[in-house]
């Protein structure tokens, strides 16, 4: 065991913990952010996908010591009052059915407008294919995207 | 006048056999085709194949097929796009288990720890504008693409050694993780070969 520090969602944790303990156990059992979700354990489907550094990683093959003195962003993370431009297009389309895989799928779609403001079809498949969905919510997935890019155009872009 | 010591004289010879100056006694064609193809046998094994393909994504598997159902994409820098990144998956080490992700660390400079890098996962797959592709080249066609400095990554002879010696991503082909096969010869056999090619001529297979 041993003390490993980073900025969780704005703010500084400390956690004890085995180094190669995956990032998703500690947000999950440590740190009691559930919002973060198992899916495969395998880096496959994508449920467990947080921002490290601002990249999309997958929490739940990511050793914890790889967030020492990083930034980490859940799905808690993203806006809490909801103002994401991602979360208010995932709102007003409705996009999820289930809603296992949503936390995931936001957390991609976030990265890609933060890398690209005004994303085509072929960026969202590019930046999608790894979030996978049972319920198949594709259709209003890319719709949300497109609606979010509108959404953070008016607001001025993400950062 | 000053006498030239002997390791002096023999810092030269290997400097210069390393930097595009073979002597005439020691160049051999045969040898270095021979050694060559042997070589090959790594450089066309999936181990490295699967990182150094004709196309824009990687593949997997001792078959060499399409990387899962992922849509991945190389990118300019070879480290994947958007929320797609090699090593968003991939860590500094392998994962345990079948099917799971395997990894490598930055790559140590010289031997030592790359500081700047330490803890951060390397894996990508050439930038685009050197894509330096193995799958589908012969011999031939493969020996002459390492010998072009614009298509190898601006190595010299040297810095091929150097990298297929201490790259991690190279080494990792010998401990590839649960249920990948290593290539056909010893990591060391083939740096061995890979510096005959060099020191008999470079000579290329047809």
């Amino acid at each position: 065991m041993g003390k490993i520090v980073f900025n969780l969602n704005g703010q500084s944790v400390t956690v004890d913990a085995e180094p190669d303990k995956p990032l998703l156990w500690v947000l999950r059992e440590d740190l009691r952010l559930t919002g973060t979700k198992y899916g495969c354990g395998m880096a496959i489907c994508g449920c467990c996908v947080v921002h490290l550094n601002g990249d999309a990683i997958r929490s739940c093959v990511t050793p914890v010591a790889r967030a020492e003195g990083k930034t980490v962003t859940t799905i808690e993370g993203l806006a809490r009052d909801l103002s994401h431009p991602v979360q208010r297009a995932w709102l007003e389309v409705q996009v999820p059915q289930c809603g296992y895989c949503q936390p995931g799928q936001m957390m991609s779609a976030a990265c890609l407008l933060a890398q690209k403001a005004n994303p085509t079809d072929t960026d969202i498949d590019d930046a999608m294919s790894g979030n996978l969905c049972r319920c198949g919510t594709y259709p209003r997935i890319r719709r949300a995207i497109h609606l979010a890019a509108e959404i953070a155009a008016g607001k001025g872009g993400l950062k | 006048m000053r006498r030239i010591e002997f390791p002096f004289l023999a810092f030269l010879v290997c400097i210069f056999s390393l930097t595009g100056i073979v002597s005439a006694q020691t160049r051999d064609d045969a040898r270095a085709r021979a050694a060559f193809l042997e070589a090959f046998k790594v450089f066309s094994h999936a181990r490295c194949v699967n990182c150094h393909p004709a196309g824009d994504a990687p593949l997997q598997g001792e078959e060499s097929r399409p990387h899962l159902s992922l849509r991945l994409r190389r990118g300019a820098d070879g480290e994947g796009v958007y929320a797609i990144k090699c090593s968003n998956c991939h860590q500094t080490q392998n994962q345990p288990g079948l099917h799971m992700p395997p990894g490598a660390p930055y790559p140590l400079q010289n031997g030592s720890e790359d500081l700047l890098h330490r803890g951060e996962p390397r894996w990508h797959l050439p930038p685009a504008a050197t894509p330096m592709v193995f799958e589908k080249r012969t011999p031939g066609q493969l020996c002459r693409q390492l010998l072009d400095k614009r298509k190898n990554g601006g190595l010299t002879p040297e810095q091929l050694v150097q990298h297929i010696s201490h790259d991690p991503l190279v080494l990792w082909g010998w401990n590839p993780g649960e249920g990948r096969n290593a290539p056909p010869i010893s990591h060391t056999e083939f740096v061995q070969r890979v510096g005959e090619w060099i020191e008999k001529g470079r000579a290329c297979p047809r």
